[in-house]
């Protein structure tokens, strides 16, 4: 991958050395074989493949750095998490979901055999010594989302001794509200224990405009495939979409915002990263942490193209922004859990916005057909596919249910293929 | 002008050719180690002007040859509208997949449905356990149809399907009855995948299980609707990929030229 030797660095974190050099050996070549492959891609792309090249590299070193600096990192697994409190705190804030079938086997010594395999990788990451991110946490934020995380951190915890977890509500009536804006202050009290400073009204305003301008650059982005031909594939966005979780947010939004000035040009243009009128996909579930990059290069290897991810790695990671205007810590506070609130995960009940935003990004995005993709034995979203699908009728509509192995590739394949083949 | 439609299963491989608008014969034989070796051995025995291959194995002959290629959904809608214009539904039980297919009245997918990547309800499921009764497949057909009982399976993986069935025939309890129940389970299996998609009067049932009529019959009663079978149903496939090879070439605007089917054995 990188040129640069950063194995004195992974042994300080303490990686298995050999484990780690496998994983890295295994996503460079996907990388090669799903990304590099593709054709007319964009310049701007250049630098998200830099990045991933430099993943457990450049990055890491940064962190590393900025650590010894006196910065504190702060791990998460959700987009519940507030970022903004983090990056108030003057922290780094990284996601931590891992998307590959790695450390599965340490994993299940701990955890059932039929966990999702985002639950699943993230022990494994950490149980196989593989993740450079977790050993530079200080600090790693849990939700109560789903059961089977909720139960996972407490052992997570016990492997890690950093966890802390926020209580989620399930329903988003006025008690719910409480209990969340409870758990954001909490966590900021959190926050500044492990800083020693108290979070001031400055500190919250830089870290709301900051992920602000971050959700804006992906906005457009999302806007951007709009365009018929795509300018940009389904696989780079989702790329960008994943990058977006652990980069430097300020660099991040700048780099994004050079590649849609790009696209924008393209889309003027006319040019497209496929013939006009290929059938346009709209991903739809759970999320796809890096590299689980497996729908989406399916699709596109069979002549479609995927023009959205309503996903957390995606619309629902920068649909909303935080309001701006507040002018005591306590309110910055208020309007960052409110807006984390509007949020549409399957987690909730009843969780009816989901399907009135899928189908006015449907329509947005003037896609064909829905995939609703759920990892295997994700409840929330396996069982919300009924009234997505329901309150959809006459969308075409297709239900994958997979995991991170390339056992199912073949049937996937199928699938994937006939439904493109049905919108054509 | 000849077109050849191609579908590599899992156990088989099937051969349909098309001469101009007719279809004028089948052939086929069992997969090897080699699929490729083995299609184009098949193969050399229709010689086609355009050939499309579909199933599990297309892709062999899509990169080795450049060979146009659909999936099985497409290529069994097409053939059942073949055989049973205007038929709005298709079941499929294949080697490894079983699929359900909604038309809409052109002949078009509408939607379907498949079974996970697990073997239960699937053409695998019946010969794994059918092996482990002794019996070959069609006896194992013609035993559960003459079964007076039926016992009742509790696994649908065929894993732990087949030490039930180890287990039963320890027991004593007849092995025709052991075969209704294996394939009862699949008919209820099917019939699960069917209830997600609108059904229509007239459903076509496709696919090598299709000879089995204590199969087809079970699944009649589970369904309450009459099942349309033709013979050679297993070549459904291979018949709707030598249409459609048919159709892109009438879409290209190719010329259809006569010529006979000479040469070819059903
Ligand atoms: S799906 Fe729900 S629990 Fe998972 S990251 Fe998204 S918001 Fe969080
Ligand atoms: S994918 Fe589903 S089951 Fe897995 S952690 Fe997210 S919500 Fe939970």
């Amino acid at each position: 991958m990188s040129s640069n030797d950063y194995t004195p660095l992974w042994q300080e974190l303490g990686l298995d050395l050999d484990n780690h050099a496998g994983l890295l050996g295994v996503l460079s070549d996907a990388y090669r074989g799903i990304y590099l492959a593709q054709a007319n891609r964009p310049r701007g792309m250049a630098y998200f493949d830099f990045v991933i090249s430099e993943v457990h590299g450049l990055r890491i070193k940064e962190i590393y750095e900025a650590k010894r600096a006196g910065r504190k990192v702060v791990g998460g697994f959700c987009v519940y998490v507030p970022e903004e409190v983090v990056l108030a705190a003057d922290g780094i804030c990284i996601g931590l979901c891992a998307g590959a079938e790695v450390g599965t086997a340490e994993a299940e010594r701990f955890i059932p055999r039929n966990s999702c395999a985002l639950i699943k990788a993230f022990m494994g990451f950490k149980l196989a010594g593989l993740c450079p991110y977790v050993e530079l946490t200080d600090l790693i934020v849990g939700e109560t989302t789903c059961d089977g995380k909720k139960k996972a951190y407490e052992i997570f915890d016990e492997l890690t001794g950093k966890v802390h977890v926020m209580e989620l509500p399930h329903m988003k009536g006025p008690a719910g509200k409480r209990l969340w804006l409870g758990e954001v202050a909490r966590f900021r009290e959190t926050m500044e224990k492990l800083t020693g400073a108290p979070l001031t009204l400055e500190g919250l305003r830089h870290g709301v405009a900051v992920v602000n301008a971050k959700r804006r650059a992906l906005q457009r982005l999302s806007r951007l495939r709009e365009a018929d031909p795509a300018p940009l594939s389904g696989l780079d966005a989702l790329l960008v979409n994943q990058v977006s979780f652990y980069d430097d947010p300020v660099r991040f939004t700048a780099k994004t915002n050079e590649l849609c000035d790009e696209l924008e040009e393209r889309v003027a243009a006319g040019v497209g990263v496929t013939a006009k009128g290929a059938p346009r996909l709209l991903v739809s579930g759970s999320p796809m942490a890096i590299p689980n990059w497996k729908v989406h290069a399916i699709v596109e290897g069979s002549g479609g193209v995927v023009v959205g991810e309503e996903s957390c790695i995606g619309e629902r990671n920068f649909r909303d922004l935080a309001d701006e205007d507040f002018v005591t810590v306590e309110e910055g506070l208020m309007k960052i859990a409110e807006r984390s609130l509007t949020i549409d995960c399957a987690c909730f009940t009843p969780n009816d916005e989901r399907p009135g935003n899928i189908a006015a990004l449907c329509e947005r995005l003037r896609a064909d057909g829905i995939i609703h993709y759920a990892l295997q034995f994700c409840t929330p979203y396996l069982v919300e596919a009924y009234k997505v699908e329901t309150s959809l009728a006459g969308v075409p509509f297709l239900r994958i249910e997979t995991d991170y192995s390339m056992e199912d590739f073949g049937q996937l394949k199928t699938r994937l293929e006939a439904f493109i083949e049905m919108l054509r | 002008m000849r077109f050849l439609g191609v579908d590599i299963g899992s156990r088989h491989i099937k051969l349909a050719l098309v001469v101009d608008g007719a279809l004028v014969g089948y052939t086929g034989g069992e997969n090897s180690f080699d699929p490729l070796a083995r299609c184009r051995e098949l193969m050399a025995d229709l010689p086609a002007d355009r050939v499309m291959a579909t199933g599990y194995g297309r892709q062999l002959l899509e990169l080795a040859d450049d060979v146009l290629t659909v999936t099985e959904i497409k290529a069994f809608a097409r053939g059942a509208a073949h055989h049973f214009p205007g038929c709005r539904t298709v079941l499929d039980i294949g080697g490894q997949d079983t699929k359900v297919i909604s038309l809409d009245e052109t002949g078009r997918v509408r939607k379907f449905e498949m079974n996970d990547r697990c073997a239960a309800g699937t053409g695998k499921f019946i010969e794994v356990m059918a092996a482990s009764l002794g019996w070959s497949l069609d006896e194992f057909a013609a035993r559960a149809a003459a079964a007076a009982d039926e016992v009742k399976l509790s696994s649908m993986c065929a894993v732990f399907a087949e030490s039930e069935v180890v287990s039963l025939v320890a027991r004593g309890v007849p092995r025709e009855a052991i075969a209704a129940a294996v394939l009862r389970s699949v008919a209820d299996r099917v019939t699960a995948l069917a209830a997600r998609l609108p059904l229509t009067e007239e459903i076509v049932f496709a696919g090598g299980c299709a000879r089995n009529s204590t199969l087809a019959a079970m699944i009649e009663k589970n369904l309450g609707r009459r099942l349309l079978i033709r013979e050679h149903a297993e070549f459904t496939g291979a018949v709707g990929a030598a249409f459609l090879a048919r159709d892109e070439a009438l879409r290209a605007g190719a010329e259809l030229t006569s010529q006979t089917g000479e040469g070819v054995t059903v």
